[in-house]
């Protein structure tokens, strides 16, 4: 492979983690988000999404497509750096650490999740409230899915952070830790969101 | 007085300082451990604890061994030739002073570059990358070109900064993308790219500049852990640089796609 087009490769990386990855994550956990208002909200919403107009073509163009680049890009990235967070133990350092493991962890979180639910759906089974209320009613399951959406929020957040710079447009320092401070209320937010809706197949 | 001096004496005279020092033969050999106590002297540094040991090549065991080779040169921060990872941190030696490191003092070679011998690295790569970034000014013509622009007094001050860089290699050893794995050529050289830039005459080169580390391990490769900051021994602000070359390589990338009339300047 020719590393010369690493650093267009590496931007369009950090472009699909936002756009359209990361504005698909928070329109996902915000439709999840029905479930806190009873089976039969979530089971309109979710029956809209899987029904919207064109849906392969969004689904291939809009989720998978870019999602693949991205995580399987993302993989090579995480198991190029040599990390030192013993060495260093500053927040930068350990976010850098996180943001790996959390993107390796997601690659294993989302296929599974994809295999539990839109490949079940392409193979006849109904995607509804039941069938997530039955994967959560195994506490090992519960506890893989928090792991898996807080994964997600975090590395979506500490992303944003990183596409301001990696872009430059958070340039001093001081821009770069307002940006921080922003990325660490989405995290927090997005969180409670996921969790929340989580709680609510329990 | 002589017999102050002689109380003084004795009371430094059963301090010893001692040292755990990563050795290598040879660039292709396994490295070993070696330890060694040296008699303290008040405001001792690495360095002048490695001249002991070289005066008199002896480990703490008491036997004899060869003199641990080390590299230095100017003995006051400004060269960058005696970086080496002490206590587990890269810095220079010569500014290392005894009293302040906790003891047994750990002196290692930084491995993220080849290792010649025991402290020994070739820093080659740091400075064919900076020939690779075009670090320097192209003044010469086959006519004389004349003066070139004025620089703004505050933005030379400014500018100074980063010109305190010695391509001492420190932030590439913190960087964890700088590695084996990958090309990168380091937080420093991306700095040097912006100082250049930002010279008046350094900047009608500005966009060769660019390309430059638009390519194969140039600023792609950085993953943002923002070690060399907090490891640069001159204060020199790597992160801002990398950022504002992230932004400047952005616009020059839409410039390559759609075209501007703007491509130099």
């Amino acid at each position: 492979m020719s590393r010369e087009s690493d650093f267009y490769l590496r931007r369009l990386h950090s472009l699909l983690g936002i756009i359209p990855v990361g504005l698909f994550v928070t329109q996902h956990l915000v439709v999840n988000h029905f479930a806190t208002r009873g089976e039969e909200a979530f089971n309109n919403a979710s029956n809209f999404m899987g029904n919207l107009p064109f849906v392969l073509f969004l689904e291939w163009f809009i989720i998978y497509i870019p999602l693949m680049f991205h995580a399987f890009y993302g993989v090579y990235i995480a198991f190029t750096a040599k990390n030192n967070v013993q060495r260093y133990g500053t927040f930068r350092n350990w976010m850098f650490l996180l943001q790996r493991v959390t993107g390796v962890f997601l690659v294993i979180f989302i296929a599974w999740h994809l295999y539990e639910t839109r490949i079940q759906k392409a193979l006849g089974t109904e995607v509804d409230f039941d069938m997530m209320a039955n994967i959560l009613d195994n506490p090992f399951m519960l506890v893989f899915y928090i792991l898996g959406v807080l994964s997600a929020t975090f590395h979506l957040a500490n992303g944003l952070w990183s596409f301001c710079v990696t872009w430059g447009i958070a340039q001093s320092p001081r821009s770069q830790t307002i940006v921080s401070y922003i990325t660490i209320i989405a995290f927090l937010a997005l969180s409670v969101i996921g969790v929340q809706a989580i709680f609510a197949f329990v | 007085m002589s017999e102050q001096t002689t109380a003084v004496k004795e009371a430094t005279a059963k301090k010893t300082v001692r040292f755990e020092i990563q050795r290598q033969d040879t660039p292709d050999s396994n490295p070993y451990w070696e330890s060694f106590e040296i008699d303290y002297r008040p405001n001792m540094n690495v360095i002048s604890a490695l001249m002991e040991i070289r005066r008199n090549p002896v480990n703490a065991e008491g036997k004899k061994t060869t003199p641990v080779n080390w590299d230095m040169n100017c003995l006051e921060e400004v060269c960058g030739a005696c970086s080496m990872v002490i206590n587990g941190r890269p810095r220079q030696s010569c500014t290392a002073l005894v009293d302040q490191l906790t003891q047994p003092i750990r002196l290692e070679p930084m491995r993220t570059f080849p290792v010649v011998r025991d402290l020994v690295v070739d820093r080659e790569f740091m400075f064919d990358s900076l020939k690779r970034v075009k670090a320097w000014i192209p003044i010469d013509g086959t006519y004389d070109l004349g003066e070139g622009p004025r620089m703004p007094e505050r933005k030379r001050q400014w500018a100074y900064e980063l010109s305190k860089c010695m391509t001492c290699g420190v932030c590439l050893e913190a960087c964890p993308n700088v590695n084996d794995k990958t090309n990168f050529i380091g937080p420093a050289l991306i700095s040097q790219v912006r100082l250049f830039n930002s010279h008046p005459t350094g900047a009608m080169n500005r966009d060769e500049r660019l390309e430059t580390i638009m390519a194969d391990g140039g600023i792609g490769e950085c993953g943002n852990s923002q070690n060399c900051v907090v490891a640069c021994p001159k204060g020199i602000p790597l992160t801002t640089s990398i950022a504002a070359m992230n932004r400047a390589t952005t616009v020059q990338m839409f410039k390559n796609f759609f075209g501007s009339d703007h491509m130099v300047d």
